[in-house]
């Protein structure tokens, strides 16, 4: 297979294609009449597919960049259109592109008016997620982490719930105003660089190998970044946009939000935040308050999600405790919590994509995301009612699903570096069980009392063709996640090697081992 | 080095394999064609029997071999990340052979069972599957060569438990107890991983074998790490195996059929535990105050739960608390250093426990079917409505009277043997510390509570005058055979179990001891040498005998089956008999101190004040009010012209790059 594709070139076009076809394809869609759409639409996210698929095959397990491209964009200002992909993008790349079409599927019968901005948006929002994950210039990197901003914010306000405004504004500014401040934190970054050695790049690895020169204003440029990513994640106390935004966005929008974009944090943190400024991230003060704001968001976010009456909020508050553990992973910052971390980033989007659907899919039967206007519906809806179960526990990390490999790797990987944190966060297992569990239980089981419930349809075959791919993903990273481990690995193993060569050796001493016995 | 594994053993992953593809055609089944119940009994039962079946082809692998080390089967990596290493791997020793055996064996007799017990139920075919898939996990547990491997399956069996607790989903009440088992199992899951963390740092590994090897290098004797890790390992057991102060489930779990709660709550899953701390033995041996907590514990929990069966009427909860009580005397065993007494009590168990289950089962049944007849609602499982039934169903009645002359200890039925050993392993152990003593006087003093609440419900149920009702009695009927047949085989076990390992005074004894030699011998290096006197154990087992005549005869002489009345009519409970009925209200206090509140920080503090009031409220929309006072920034950005600010800001950044660069 490799082989093959290498014969037709594909490293050297795959990613230049992948971002290309979706503008293509949205430009298509717009020119087609409506009732055309979503077909086209699925075409494209299906072929785009196809395409990123080969990923997985000519990908080598080393720590380099890949696929890589370089073209002159705009000269003057040292910004080139740079792209590649590692192992910490690959697995992001991939469950951009099988989210999208599946997002398509599912938003058939959701979406019934304005159909073709719809889909053209949902195909713009492919290339520009696309280009945060594989961008290697910063410029680059934050045109795109812009450009996917403004899709959301429309799919939210125009084709959401009842409070979608409010919803799609808070979302907007949010973000945007962290990503503000990071902006001028690139600036800055490119002015010092720049004048130190006299070449003006936005080009990651040239800022990367030179960032000694902005050691002064590290403490400062690390804040930046950190807020914006920070505020994507979302961590405690940054985190009240979510299940707004997740409430009142249409289902697709759920699952993309859920899926991919909040991994654009977590992304974030590992690609420039820590391996920029490795001394203040193990500054012993911001070691200490973001794994503590891991540990909250952790439990604090399980609970929360415990006592919500909304199915979609509960949903979107479990995913603050799950991102929880990738930041925990990430500062950890051994090969199995780092590689943890970006298994659950996977998981997440498979599972809470997953959830977000099946959310959904009660929505459009009964309008309604209240957990209470349910029970009993296993008995009228049994393979609904056997997918949420099987989703549900690959959330709550049962061991067999995709969900335990991630939370055991951060877990057994963050506990030599933080005991007392990792051993906390390991309750957040027990309260993943009891607000899913309760939630299916008055969802699923119990009597049938609401006479609207009583005919309910079952899933449909194309909500099964939505669900399938991501059942199937569920039990093949739970039972062999070896090759998946094995491409991460050396991306993983060269980030804690760059971060612990340029880190001060003061500060490293101080991160806690455990010293029990 | 690890030793050549044999044709035969290498067969193990076919007893795996047997119940998930069980579990796959069943589950297909459910939604296909969920009446058809004659492919789903054959596949069902059928895939069990199979199972056991290649499961003595490995054991006979095992006996020929008789490896030193265990052999170990590797199938693929599973996690691999950096030097941890995790392989699906399955370890065949003579530890997990024996439990290869008791789960198949019994599994396949408790699916044969099933097929009368559920054969009209309209779930049968999810009811298999379930039943399919625990069998499957439970052999993972059993046979995973590294903690996380068993791991998958301590957690596989508890999904299944939840499944199968809450099978008749419809009611809340049996809801409400598959999401307790989980979530209380959960909270002792919560201790096997943190033990496997510390594990993985102090060793470097997961699996057994090299964390084993590792260990009595590693670790100290009573050293910290290895106290804690033991403590945490132990947690986990307690909520699996229910034990204080995770048992509360166990009771609750017996909403689930009857069969499951022979197999899943009594025979098997329960017994993990056990198995966990043998299997761990030289782990624990290393931590002395660990394994004395696990003697304390289980020895406590044997008494504490036999009190609470004094008082129930509930057939299948008596025998809930008994399970929770055994499963005490089991980690009594394996606390004082008596791994192979805790096994061996373990299988003799397995065996008069499913035999008291399925014949529970049986009377529920008959009760069910009678009371069904008439259309009365009243409890087919309150032994207040029994009563006499031995007229009625002779072979039932026979065999649970064999069972429970096994679980009192009355020689030679089985659970004498078994039960002796421990209590003279904990005994001898008293020449060394004299909380080995106390520990010995509580399980004497279980023991007779044991005799007595048995013999209790047997009257209760079988003797005296029938109490279910006039026109229902023409309906009580003994099972069919595809019931009561499996009772017979499980009876001759429930006799016979007790050669397994006979006391040392008498001949052919101590066969499991030799067996289990190859996986207690290291752990038994660090605890000192046990001698028991042939005087000592005379002794020993005439007293065990006494206790057992004590319990059955005061039982026989205080209770008068003639004087009950059924349930609807019963007075109610007073003084300390209440206290003892209402479980020593331990249910309404973790409700209290813990669930309420949990749900009322969650709801009021977590999410209402803090998320909604302070984060949102004051910082978030308060930041976003005053940045609207503030005019020009907020008001352009709630217009709603996005895409015209977000151009504006890309033209001004590029001009400032202008001036920066120049």
């Amino acid at each position: 297979m490799a082989a093959l594709l290498t014969g037709i070139g594909y490293e050297r076009w795959v990613l230049d294609a992948l971002l290309v076809l979706p503008l293509v394809g949205a430009v298509i869609v717009m020119l087609r009449p409506a009732a055309e759409a979503k077909r086209l639409a699925l075409w494209v996210a299906v072929v785009e597919f196809v395409v990123s698929a080969g990923l997985w095959w000519t990908f080598e397990a080393t720590a380099a960049m890949q696929f890589t491209v370089a073209r002159p964009w705009i000269p003057a200002w040292g910004i080139t259109y740079r792209l590649g992909v590692d192992g910490i993008s690959l697995f992001l790349v991939l469950l951009t592109t099988l989210t999208m079409p599946l997002a398509v599927l599912g938003s058939w019968t959701y979406i019934t008016e304005r159909e073709r901005p719809y889909y053209a948006l949902m195909l713009v929002l492919t290339t520009g997620m696309l280009g945060v994950f594989v961008a290697l210039d910063l410029f680059v990197f934050y045109v795109f982490w812009e450009i996917m901003l403004v899709p959301m914010y429309f799919i939210i306000g125009v084709w959401g719930g009842a409070r979608r405004l409010y919803a799609a504004i808070k979302f907007f500014l949010y973000t945007f105003l962290g990503s503000l401040l990071m902006f001028v934190a690139i600036l800055i970054i490119y002015v010092l660089v720049g004048r130190a050695t006299g070449q003006y790049s936005f080009a990651y690895e040239h800022l990367l190998g030179n960032i000694a020169v902005a050691q002064p204003w590290a403490f400062w440029l690390f804040g930046a970044f950190a807020l914006a990513f920070a505020i994507k994640v979302p961590m405690f106390p940054f985190h009240t946009w979510l299940p707004d935004a997740h409430v009142e966005a249409p289902t697709a929008g759920s699952v993309i939000l859920a899926g991919i974009l909040l991994k654009m944090g977590t992304y974030g943190f590992l690609r420039f935040a820590v391996p920029f400024f490795p001394d203040v991230a193990l500054h012993p003060g911001v070691q200490a308050t973001v794994v503590t704001l891991a540990v909250v968001g952790i439990v604090y976010g399980a609970l929360v999600a415990m006592v919500q009456p909304d199915f979609k909020k509960l949903i979107a508050y479990s995913s603050v405790s799950h991102l929880g553990f990738v930041m925990l992973g990430i500062w950890a910052l051994t090969l199995q919590s780092v590689q943890g971390a970006i298994v659950i980033m996977l998981n997440h989007g498979i599972s809470t994509g997953a959830l977000f659907f099946l959310a959904g899919m009660l929505y459009e039967r009964r309008h309604s995301r209240d957990i209470a206007a349910f029970g009993g519906l296993a008995k009228v809806t049994p393979a609904f009612a056997a997918v949420l179960t099987i989703v549900s526990l690959s959330s709550i990390g049962l061991p067999g699903t995709n969900g335990f490999v991630g939370e055991f790797l951060v877990l057994v990987g963050s506990f030599g570096t933080y005991p007392w944190a990792t051993v906390i966060a390991t309750t957040g297992v027990i309260f993943a069980a009891a607000y899913l569990l309760w939630a299916i239980q008055r969802i699923l089981f119990q009597k049938l009392d609401k006479k609207e419930n009583e005919g309910l349809p079952d899933l449909s075959a194309r909500e099964l063709l939505v669900l399938g791919p991501m059942l199937a993903c569920i039990v093949w990273v739970g039972v062999y996640p070896a090759p998946i481990l094995r491409r991460i690995e050396p991306a993983a193993q060269a980030l804690i090697m760059q971060v612990e060569r340029s880190a001060d050796p003061a500060t490293t001493v101080a991160r806690g081992t455990p010293d029990v016995d | 080095m690890m030793p050549e594994v044999p044709a035969s053993v290498s067969l193990v992953w076919l007893v795996v394999l047997l119940p998930l593809l069980g579990f796959l055609a069943n589950g297909t089944l459910s939604f296909a064609r969920p009446t058809a119940t004659r492919a789903v009994s054959a596949v069902g039962a059928g895939v069990l029997v199979a199972a056991f079946v290649v499961a003595v082809a490995v054991a006979v692998g095992v006996a020929r071999g008789a490896p030193e080390e265990p052999y170990v089967v590797t199938y693929w990596s599973w996690m691999p990340a950096g030097e941890l290493s995790v392989d699906l791997a399955f370890q065949v020793d003579q530890l997990s052979t024996v439990m290869l055996l008791v789960v198949t064996g019994v599994g396949a007799l408790i699916h044969l069972f099933s097929i009368g017990y559920m054969g009209a139920d309209p779930g049968y075919a999810r009811y298999f599957s379930y039943l399919n898939l625990f069998v499957f996990f439970m052999l993972l547990l059993v046979l995973g060569a590294s903690f996380p491997v068993m791991f998958v399956g301590w957690e596989g069996v508890g999904l299944c438990s939840y499944l199968l607790i809450g099978f008749w989903f419809e009611d809340k009440v049996n809801a409400d107890a598959g999401k307790k088992a989980f979530i209380m199992n959960r909270i002792g899951d919560a201790g096997f991983l943190v033990a496997m963390f510390l594990i993985f740092q102090a060793t470097g590994s997961l699996s057994f074998q090299e964390v084993f090897r590792q260990a009595p290098a590693t670790f100290e004797v009573g050293g910290t790490t290895i106290t804690l890790i033991t403590l945490a390992l132990f947690l986990g057991c307690t909520g699996k195996s229910a034990q204080i102060p995770l048992y509360t489930w166990l009771p609750d779990a017996m909403a689930g059929p009857t069969p499951v709660s022979a197999l899943i709550h009594a025979a098997t899953m329960v017994t993990a535990g056990v198995y966990l701390v043998a299997r761990t033995n030289v782990l624990f041996a290393l931590a002395p105050v660990s394994s004395l907590v696990v003697a304390a514990v289980g020895a406590v929990t044997a008494l504490f739960a036999a009190t609470i069966a004094l008082k129930q009427w509930d057939i299948k909860r008596i025998l809930a608390y008994s399970t929770v009580s055994q499963l005490g005397y089991m980690f009594l065993g394996v606390g004082v250093g008596a791994w192979t007494s805790g096994i061996f009590h373990l299988a003799t168990h397995a065996f008069f426990k499913a035999l008291l289950f399925l014949g529970s089962g049986s009377v529920i049944h008959a009760l069910h079917h009678a009371y069904h007849a008439t259309h009365r609602h009243e409890d087919a499982q309150d032994v207040r409505n029994m009563g006499g039934l031995q007229r009625h169903m002779p072979w039932t009645a026979a065999l649970m009277w064999v069972a429970t002359l096994a679980i009192a200890g009355v020689p030679p039925f089985s659970g004498f043997f078994s039960k002796d050993e421990i209590l003279s392993r904990a005994f001898t152990r008293g020449h060394e510390a004299p909380v080995f003593y106390v520990l010995w006087a509580i399980g004497v003093a279980a023991a007779v509570l044991t005799a007595f609440y048995m013999t209790r419900m047997m009257l209760y149920t079988f003797h005296g005058p029938n109490r279910t009702g006039d026109k229902e009695r023409e309906h009580l009927h003994e099972a069919p055979w595809i019931m009561t047949g499996p009772l017979v085989v499980l009876g001759v076990g429930a006799v016979a179990g007790g050669v397994l390992n006979l006391p040392h005074i008498l001949p052919a004894a101590g066969w499991l001891d030799m067996w289990l030699e190859p996986v207690t011998e290291t752990g038994a290096l660090f605890l000192p040498e046990l001698h028991l006197e042939a005087g000592t154990e005379w002794r020993l087992l005439l007293g065990a005998t006494v206790v057992a005549a004590l319990g059955i005869g005061t039982a026989w002489r205080l209770l008068d089956p003639a004087a009950l009345r059924p349930a609807a009519e019963a007075p109610a409970e007073l003084g300390f008999a209440r206290v003892l009925a209402r479980k020593y209200y331990v249910d309404e206090i973790y409700d209290a101190l813990i669930v309420r509140p949990f749900v009322w920080l969650s709801d009021r503090v977590l999410w209402k004040a803090a998320d909604a009031f302070v984060i949102d409220g004051v910082g978030v929309n308060g930041a976003a009010q005053v940045a609207r006072f503030a005019g020009w920034v907020g008001t352009r950005l709630q217009t709603g012209h996005v895409g015209t600010y977000v151009g504006l800001f890309v033209l001004g950044t590029l001009a400032l790059l202008r001036v920066l660069t120049r």
